[in-house]
């Protein structure tokens, strides 16, 4: 009796009220999410005095800049292109494996600590193992292979491609294997007793269902490439041949005067790029969730 | 049925074949890194480095870094797992009883981090964490607000999924009904339910942020990978041990977090 008053009222108060609930999360990403992200876009148009130009997006014309982003391009969509393929062998392998068992949780497990884990470690093992004094080198080199002779490893477009589908490859597999393990066993059945090969099965039947996560996982991996940091920051030492170590380069060391914001400008380069990707990744998306409707 | 005889098998040669090559891909690096720190100067073996990098009170003496960076990380890990998980899963189940038609701009703002470069993320947020060092001081701890940022999409996912899996409304109202106010409805009926949602969330935040280095080193903060970095300037064999360590500890993590959470699961079946 005494309840009904006062449940009517907060039901009158309730936009107000629900909405109280949501605002530390909105605090919240505004501050370190937000904010941010208009620093950049603002400081993208502003010169170092504080008004508007457009003179660090024509900066972005510098020889050396353009070929940072030509170099993060290729290099970001090479190896999402390996990582997806062998990423993708690897998934199905281990979903054939039974579920729940050993093999998958170890798998699990290692990709998880390798797609995330990557940077400096990852550039320590392969310097360990194919730098000049890594013991693939020196054990090609009895053989008569020189890998010592160049600098290929600290290459964008040789070394870090190597070294990045390392990273790419576990991504993969965390993306990649729900959507394996999606195919039901019924399906490939109902294919086989209608006469149908093993070919006929992943031509009309896996590979189209497949198809749209798996082009989806190339954007979410052409994205992880395009944004790592860390391992080419411990590889390279001299040099900045990709965008990300350039924008670190603004940031710690000086920069010429009248291009203090040119740091800001690449990074909204660099968020254009992905933002193209990720709207393309997320129609995919969404094209995915209405066929296997999950 | 012999057909089926047929393909199991020929999966399991495949499946061999495949898992072997690549596994050979991954290892040969790590035992790359094995093989290093193993070196000793005339040519055979010694374990010198990794006796060095166990005599937790010599390291504490000659590389004083390395503690602080283990440390840190340690305290990043903790305090951004529970920043997260404070913040996320009463804000989504929230949205979710009472604000329907948010639910689209909240999952927008948690996956916009996957759109936005860590890199990005700190040329912006770098005025962001001079007011934060104003504030609250220089402490490398603060990283993990950051951190919380890039964590958002892993995090996001893996709630949406255990939230989607029970009826949060049915769940809260019969709570309500029978007296419970919104802090126990949080605490003793949705987080229970969603406990297997919130372990891989924090299986993913545990994972990223153990590995973070772009934003601790353009901050100049310390974390444990900026310190196996700054070490390996000055020794490249330990710095290796340290990583290869660094490495093994996190993966034994992860492996004991993922027996954690299906064995909760086993004891549920009929929950997906």
């Amino acid at each position: 009796m005494a309840e009904s008053p006062t449940t009517r009222a907060s039901t009158g108060r309730k936009p107000v009220g629900a909405l109280l609930g949501v605002v530390p999360f909105f605090a919240y990403t505004t501050i370190f999410l937000g904010i941010p992200t208009l620093i950049v876009v603002v400081g993208a148009f502003l010169d170092g005095s504080g008004r508007p130009t457009l003179g660090n997006l024509s900066a972005l014309a510098q020889p050396q800049i353009v070929s940072a982003f030509v170099h993060s391009t290729v290099l970001s969509a090479v190896t999402a292109v390996l990582g997806a393929v062998f990423g993708a062998l690897l998934a199905y392998a281990v979903s054939t494996a039974r579920e729940g068992g050993l093999m998958r949780r170890l798998v699990a497990s290692l990709c998880g600590v390798l797609a995330q884990f990557g940077g400096v470690t990852l550039a320590f093992a392969f310097v360990a193992t194919v730098g000049f004094q890594g013991f693939l080198t020196l054990w090609l080199q009895k053989v008569g292979i020189d890998l010592a002779g160049s600098t290929w490893l600290f290459e964008p477009t040789k070394g870090l491609i190597l070294v990045y589908t390392y990273f790419q490859i576990p991504l993969m597999l965390i993306v990649f294997l729900p959507a394996v393990e999606g195919l039901r066993p019924q399906w490939r059945e109902a294919a086989e007793s209608l006469g149908g090969s093993t070919w006929n099965y992943w031509r009309h039947v896996a590979g189209p269902i497949l198809a749209p996560s798996f082009i989806g996982a190339i954007l979410l991996l052409f994205t992880n490439a395009f944004s790592a940091y860390a391992t080419a920051k411990a590889l390279i030492s001299q040099g900045s041949p990709i965008t990300p170590l350039q924008i670190g380069g603004t940031l710690s060391s000086e920069v010429i005067l009248g291009q203090e914001n040119i740091g800001k400008a690449m990074a909204l380069g660099m968020v254009a790029i992905v933002a193209v990707i990720m709207t393309l990744y997320a129609v995919l998306e969404r094209r995915t969730t209405r066929w296997l409707g999950r | 049925m012999k057909l089926r005889a047929a393909r199991r098998r020929k999966q399991t040669i495949f499946r061999r074949v495949v898992v072997g090559l690549i596994s050979l891909f991954f290892a040969l690096p790590l035992l790359g890194m094995v093989e290093f720190t193993t070196r000793a100067p005339g040519g055979g073996r010694t374990l010198d480095t990794w006796a060095t990098l166990f005599d937790l009170g010599a390291m504490d003496q000659d590389y004083p870094e390395l503690k602080a960076g283990i440390l840190a990380s340690a305290g990043l890990t903790v305090l951004t797992v529970a920043i997260m998980l404070v913040m996320l899963v009463p804000t989504m189940t929230w949205v979710r009883l009472r604000l329907p038609g948010m639910r689209r701009l909240v999952e927008f703002i948690c996956l916009l981090p996957l759109t936005i470069p860590a890199i990005v993320l700190v040329v912006g947020l770098a005025p962001v964490y001079a007011w934060v060092a104003y504030l609250l001081g220089e402490s490398s701890l603060w990283l993990a607000f950051a951190y919380v940022v890039l964590v958002l999409p892993y995090a996001y996912r893996a709630l949406d999924a255990g939230l989607s899996a029970i009826d949060v409304k049915t769940l809260a109202e019969a709570a309500r009904s029978l007296g419970a106010g919104w802090p126990t409805v949080m605490w003793r009926i949705i987080l229970p339910n969603v406990r297997t949602a919130v372990l891989s969330a924090a299986f993913l935040s545990v994972a990223l942020v153990l590995g973070e280095f772009t934003i601790a080193s353009l901050f100049s903060r310390d974390n444990l990978q900026v310190a196996i970095n700054l070490l390996s300037k000055r020794d490249a064999s330990l710095a290796i041990a340290a990583a290869l360590a660094a490495l093994i500890l996190a993966f034994v993590v992860l492996l004991a977090m993922s027996f954690v959470g299906t064995g909760r699961r086993s004891q549920r079946p009929e929950e997906n």
